[in-house]
């Protein structure tokens, strides 16, 4: 007896859910309302997009001439104002013969942040890199020892944003340590007066601060001394920042199951090398990102500088158009500029932290 | 072991030597202590040594002399004239004008921004990140300098003005609307829609009861907002329906009628709102992340859609870990108003300079400004602590 084996219709191949089409059709086309959004957008996007970028980029113009930008007006951005005005802009009101030293300043201070950033650098010797770079920084900026000198309210622009940023980071972290530390000690005197600092700070306004120390602390000082407006702001900053990293910090302290400090007092370890051992890593590590936000908005904070006279990014932009009327119906174009310099600097900081992030959780992956 | 010894402890004695903790820590703390008042007494020696040096005089009385400056914008009646205490509470209605309005407008946007991360359509989910990441990486102050001088600049002057349905003006003299000519009858409306807003909480304290007793729920939306706009439709009937607008009319130096914000006030208002609504769609976002994806999957299999899922299983539980940041992003976004003395918007921090500069009382005015402001963020950290005291997980 023999059977032929009868095959039954083959159905359908399903729908393919990987692909081009597929992901058109999941992300743009799910439903009526997503349907109804693409094509509001799409239609916004064919309107709109080619006039922005007429105005962006082929309408604009990129020479520092007055008259093609006079011509352009209204059709095409000028991007002039930056060509003709980005020394003033970037170096604020340094002297113009020592150039070179901002620039050169800048670049090393950079390129050490850089590489403190990378893993392959975390070795000793870059502690010491960091305590012989800083004395040159002063010292490339400031002058003195064979440079000509150049005073704290000469120095402007980008060297001032990465200056004031970086050594407002690097004086603030320890100190909010140590504060966060304080405010959960046992000791009701240091709970209190760390509590008080941090509440008091925090509640204030960053312009407040600044305004205290540029008018108050010249007051707080004995008299006859005057301290060089370049600390006085350094100060506010440093003291302004570590308020808010002390509440981060404080956030990952209280994150650490009370177990792991028992153990350690098991164990026989004080309380200085329970803290260095054992609760800081795992506290830095968990409230990492919230450490980073805190850098990104020390960076942002050091444009409030302008309002005490320190002309840096946000100031010298003004310096530069405010003051020559032939530009400054084109400051929007400047402000533009120094936008994309910020954004540049803190986007990079918000991606680098979403990468030590992923680089410190590599332990708990599974 | 004998009966007479087992029930009775050891007698405690006070150990005052370096090897017992306590003592080490009452050392430390009176040492932290005796420092710090040091370091406060030598601050201000100082500060008398200085100020007696300089001949600047101390003390509050000049808050009773006349100010002898004008302010741009005022809430309530004021003139050169006025002493300087009005012009501080004009400075100071000014700044909670900007923050409350500017807390209301921030919250709806970054709410819709942080939901639409969540969105199916890609587009949607990469322009809402697109903004945030936009917003939230340029300095404030910048973000505020560039819409003082969009409206400054971008805007026509004001005897031509843009129109809206010849109702609202928009030009360089800011934003004019209509408003009804205040009378009774808007009085009484307003005092109807505040006893509607009494009775709705009371029948939501109702309906909620009732729905625990009987399962029955309530009209949670339909019936509050009649009882509302009733009251105030009453109140408006009562007194004598007036239907009088002020409408504005572009003059050729000044807009006529209606009721205007300045280019300063929009410029404060929109830089701050649109900075702060970034922060807040993270923070919703992060609420939305925090809640358990079996939340969503359950709400799922019960046939809710979407939005209903959103609405009535996500959002309610996301509220415990929004609450805190969104209060610290209110904070941020009434101390960043202090900014606005960079733009000419006269808010406290602005009065307060114009004091500082005309009669050189640093001290005091500083001190001013930073009660005003510390005033505000200890009563709101006090009400998030108790809040937070209230839900939080209690461990031992």
């Amino acid at each position: 007896m023999s059977a032929v084996f009868q095959p039954i219709a083959s159905r359908p191949a399903p729908h393919p859910t990987e692909g081009f089409v597929p992901w058109i059709r999941q992300n743009l086309l799910a439903d009526w309302r997503s349907v109804v959004t693409t094509v509001i957008i799409v239609l916004l996007a064919i309107v709109y997009l080619p006039e922005l970028f007429n105005w962006t980029l082929f309408k604009a113009v990129f020479r520092p001439s007055l008259d093609e930008c006079q011509a352009a007006r209204g059709t095409g951005a000028c991007w002039g104002v930056v060509a003709a005005k980005y020394r003033l802009i970037i170096l604020g009101r340094y002297p113009f013969a020592d150039e070179w030293r901002p620039i050169v300043a800048t670049l090393v201070l950079l390129g050490l942040l850089a590489a403190s950033c990378v893993r392959y650098f975390w070795k000793p010797w870059l502690v010491a890199l960091w305590v012989v770079v800083i004395p040159v920084f002063f010292w490339l900026m400031g002058g003195g020892f064979g440079l000509t000198p150049v005073a704290t309210d000469q120095w402007g622009g980008l060297p001032l944003t990465i200056m004031l940023a970086t050594f407002g980071i690097v004086l603030a972290f320890p100190l909010a340590v140590l504060v966060a530390l304080g405010r959960r000690s046992h000791l009701t005197a240091i709970r209190s007066v760390c509590a008080i600092y941090v509440e008091l700070i925090r509640g204030v306004p960053l312009i407040s601060v600044l305004f205290m120390a540029s008018f108050m602390f010249p007051l707080f000082m004995p008299p006859g001394t005057s301290p060089d407006v370049l600390l006085r702001v350094l100060v506010g900053i440093t003291l302004f920042s570590a308020a808010y990293l002390a509440e981060t910090v404080r956030g990952g302290l209280q994150a650490i199951p009370k177990g792991q400090v028992e153990a350690a007092q098991s164990l026989g370890l004080g309380y200085w090398q329970t803290q260095r051992k054992i609760v800081l890593p795992q506290a830095l590590t968990i409230v990492l990102p919230g450490i980073m936000n805190n850098f990104i908005a020390i960076f942002k904070d050091t444009s409030l500088v302008t309002i005490v006279s320190l002309y840096e990014l946000t100031g010298s932009l003004g310096l530069a158009v405010n003051s020559d009327a032939d530009w400054r119906p084109y400051k929007i174009e400047g402000y533009f500029f120094i936008a994309l310099i910020y954004f540049a600097f803190c986007f990079s900081m918000s991606r680098y932290s979403l990468w030590v992030e992923k680089h410190l959780s590599r332990s708990k992956l599974r | 072991m004998s009966a007479s010894t087992a029930g009775r402890a050891p007698p405690k004695r006070r150990d005052w030597s370096w090897r017992s903790q306590a003592f080490r820590g009452l050392v430390f703390q009176v040492v932290v202590l005796a420092l710090i008042a040091a370091g406060a007494w030598f601050l201000v020696h100082n500060t008398l040594e200085n100020m007696r040096a300089r001949g600047i005089q101390s003390g509050f009385n000049f808050l009773i002399q006349p100010a002898g400056f004008d302010i741009s914008e005022t809430l309530i009646p004021y003139d050169a004239l006025d002493p300087y205490w009005k012009a501080f509470i004009v400075g100071i209605l000014n700044t909670l004008r900007v923050a409350i309005i500017g807390i209301v407008m921030a919250t709806i946007l970054g709410t819709l921004l942080g939901v639409g991360r969540f969105s199916r359509n890609a587009i949607l989910r990469g322009l809402c990140y697109g903004y945030v990441e936009a917003f939230r990486n340029v300095p404030v102050l910048l973000q505020l300098l560039m819409w003082y001088l969009l409206f400054t600049d971008i805007l026509p002057p004001i005897s031509e003005p843009i129109s809206i349905a010849g109702l609202f003006y928009v030009s360089k003299a800011g934003f004019s609307f209509p408003i009804p000519v205040w009378g009774l009858g808007q009085g009484l409306a307003a005092a109807g829609a505040a006893l509607g807003l009494l009775a709705a909480w009371g029948y939501r304290t109702w309906s909620h009861r009732r729905f625990e007793l009987t399962g029955q729920p309530g009209s949670l939306f339909l019936i509050p907002i009649v009882l509302v706009l009733g009251g105030a439709l009453l109140g408006w009937i009562l007194g004598g329906a007036p239907t009088a607008w002020s409408i504005p009319a572009p003059g050729g130096f000044v807009m006529e009628g209606g009721a205007s914000t300045t280019p300063e006030f929009l410029g404060v208002l929109l830089g701050l709102v649109f900075y702060t609504s970034a922060f807040i769609a993270e923070v919703v976002r992060a609420g939305i992340q925090s809640v358990a994806h079996g939340q969503v999957e359950a709400a799922g299999s019960l046939g809710l859609s979407r939005g209903q899922a959103m609405r009535m299983v996500i959002l309610p539980q996301a509220l415990r870990v929004i609450i805190p940041p969104m209060t610290s992003q209110y904070l941020n976004l009434t101390k960043n108003s202090s900014l606005a003395v960079t733009i000419g918007y006269p808010d406290v921090v602005s009065i307060a300079n114009t004091s500082l500069n005309q009669t050189g009382r640093a001290v005091e005015c500083i001190a001013i400004i930073m009660l005003v402001y510390l005033t505000t963020s200890l009563s709101t950290a006090a009400l998030m602590g108790w809040y937070n005291r209230r839900s939080a997980i209690k461990e031992r």
